[in-house]
């Protein structure tokens, strides 16, 4: 308790003398649209709304069309599923359906016709925000396995990708970096970018072991050019591969 | 510039002697690299969602998928014709309208999240009947919705506006302080009268649990929408009076996000507890979803 109150006084005493450093803190919401919006068809903000963006990141994630989905569904998300229509609503974001898609409410017969076969279960995945799910989403080539929360009027965040800690909203153009732990990796990565006029406005790497797999997450404040993946593989040759997410 | 604080925002706003919507578009150009245009454009395309979901349910009944609620907002609509409402017109109109909303929304039909979908006829139900009363242009009511905006953005990262990790405080709660402060706003109040509609308004909605009978967006929160569009409506009026909130609006929003977090999970939107748990609620479950059963 005295180490947060000493870390607190810490941080305000730095914001005091640095005002300029302030703006931003703390601050998960930014946009006037997300306090009035997204435009969606209902009956939940949290439930349907920031589910079908769940489902909408993963199938970005997994970059091809998905076959096998299954989701584990924790706390309000496994209580109320039905009732708010989540079950459909992720299922349309897996099939790639925008949060105001009339056919959201229809997405299990949608399915079924687009032979993507898919399962829900109950499981407690950690500690996370009560509205959390798990997505095992397989397609012809890849599969992908995250978790993420709806943090309430349509916002969401990814917690895990692959048992990986990594957290990113997939509100600004994201990319997705799979590759190998090896060093001068960011240099290279952030030299290419500033060539092509990217500017890095988040960035994190996780791996499993040094010099093991890793996947790095970068937002970029510039959208996300078609040509930016391949220019990145002819520069960084520790890239085994790219996904890109293109901001809400 | 920032949204963590309400009063920093009003002491910016006094400062540069600016509204709070102008401030909240400022805000939106820097971080969104669009134009002022592009942004009241999108908003003005958000106004107009919201003002087909609040006609639509009043002109003609509009029933959820399960059956269990509907037709409200029209009952209301054709009980206002008679002209003997102990209510002003006008604010049943909001009520109305605000109903329609819940209902559209309990219909998946489009809607706009106010913030929340649950909590998405308050503000538009309010700011359709203002449209309505011809007081106020459709192009102020438009800029007055960046006042909500930047209200509710202050309550989300300094507390929660989800359901599920406040209760429906966080929820309507933080509808009916954005509606209340942006129609002072709209009234010609200053930022710190803005400041006490917020502590009004959101001090009546402490509290107020997440019961949703059978897991839906359907009982009570439809008829939560409608009521608190009257609050919110009243809480204006009082701060624009010159009322204050003694309890500041920020140590209010605070205390919001405590109570949130003392709630039990079965108040939480779990559909366990408060009028879920009820009899008549654990009926209505088992009539729209059947017996119930694992998933596995």
């Amino acid at each position: 308790m005295r180490q947060r109150r000493q870390a607190e006084r810490f941080v305000s005493e730095f914001l005091a003398n640095h005002r300029e450093w302030s703006d931003g803190l703390d601050m998960k919401y930014q946009s006037a649209f997300e306090m009035i919006g997204p435009v969606m068809v209902g009956p939940s903000s949290s439930h349907t709304a920031g589910a079908v963006r769940i489902g909408n990141l993963a199938r970005e994630i997994l970059g091809e069309t998905p076959r096998i989905v299954e989701f584990r569904l924790m706390g309000s998300f496994y209580e109320t599923y039905q009732g708010h229509g989540t079950d459909l609503a992720l299922l349309a974001g897996v099939m790639g359906y925008p949060t105001d898609h009339p056919a959201v409410s229809e997405a299990d017969q949608r399915a079924v016709e687009a032979g993507l076969s898919y399962a829900f279960k109950k499981e407690h995945l950690g500690f996370f925000h009560p509205n959390t799910v798990g997505i095992l989403l397989h397609g012809d080539q890849r599969k992908i396995d995250l978790i993420a929360s709806s943090l309430g009027g349509g916002k969401v965040e990814v917690q895990e990708l692959f048992g990986l800690p990594i957290r990113f909203s997939g509100e600004k153009n994201t990319l997705i970096l799979h590759h190998a732990d090896q060093r001068g990796f960011l240099a290279k990565v952030s030299n290419a970018l500033d060539a092509e006029g990217y500017n890095i406005a988040r960035l994190s790497l996780e791996r499993w072991r040094r010099g093991g797999y890793a996947i790095t997450v970068c937002e970029v404040d510039e959208e996300i050019q078609n040509d930016l993946p391949e220019i990145l593989h002819s520069k960084v040759p520790q890239l085994k591969d790219i996904r890109v997410v293109q901001g809400s | 510039m920032s949204f963590t604080h309400l009063h920093e925002l009003i002491r910016i706003a006094d400062e540069k002697q600016m509204s709070i919507a102008d401030l909240m578009l400022e805000v939106e150009i820097e971080q969104s690299l669009h134009t002022e245009k592009e942004i009241l454009e999108r908003m003005n395309r958000q106004f107009s969602v919201m003002e087909e979901a609040a006609r639509k349910g009043v002109e003609t009944p509009v029933y959820s998928r399960t059956g269990l609620t509907g037709g409200d907002a029209h009952r209301v609509g054709e009980y206002l014709k008679k002209g003997c409402s102990f209510l002003a017109p006008q604010t049943l109109q909001a009520m109305s309208f605000a109903l329609s909303v819940n209902e559209v929304n309990a219909g998946m039909g489009r809607i706009v999240a106010t913030p929340t979908a649950g909590s998405a006829g308050i503000l538009p139900g309010v700011f359709i009947s203002l449209l309505d009363s011809g007081r106020f242009s459709r192009d102020e009511l438009v800029r007055a919705l960046f006042t909500a905006a930047a209200l509710g953005l202050v309550i989300a990262n300094s507390a929660s506006i989800s359901g599920a990790a406040g209760g429906c405080q966080a929820e309507i709660g933080s509808a009916t302080a954005m509606t209340a402060g942006a129609l002072v706003e709209l009234g010609g109040g200053t930022p710190e009268q803005v400041g006490h509609a917020v502590g009004l308004a959101l001090k009546n909605s402490l509290g107020l649990v997440c019961d949703p009978v059978g897991g839906l967006v359907e009982i009570p929160c439809i008829i939560r929408n409608g009521l608190h569009a009257v609050t919110a409506i009243a809480a204006a009026d009082m701060a624009l009076a010159g009322v204050k909130s003694v309890i500041p609006a920020d140590e209010v929003i605070q205390a919001m996000y405590m109570i949130g977090n003392a709630l039990p999970e079965s108040l939480r939107e779990t559909g366990l507890g408060g009028l879920a748990a009820t009899p008549t609620g654990r009926a209505l479950r088992e009539r729209v979803f059947g017996k119930p059963q694992g998933m596995e």
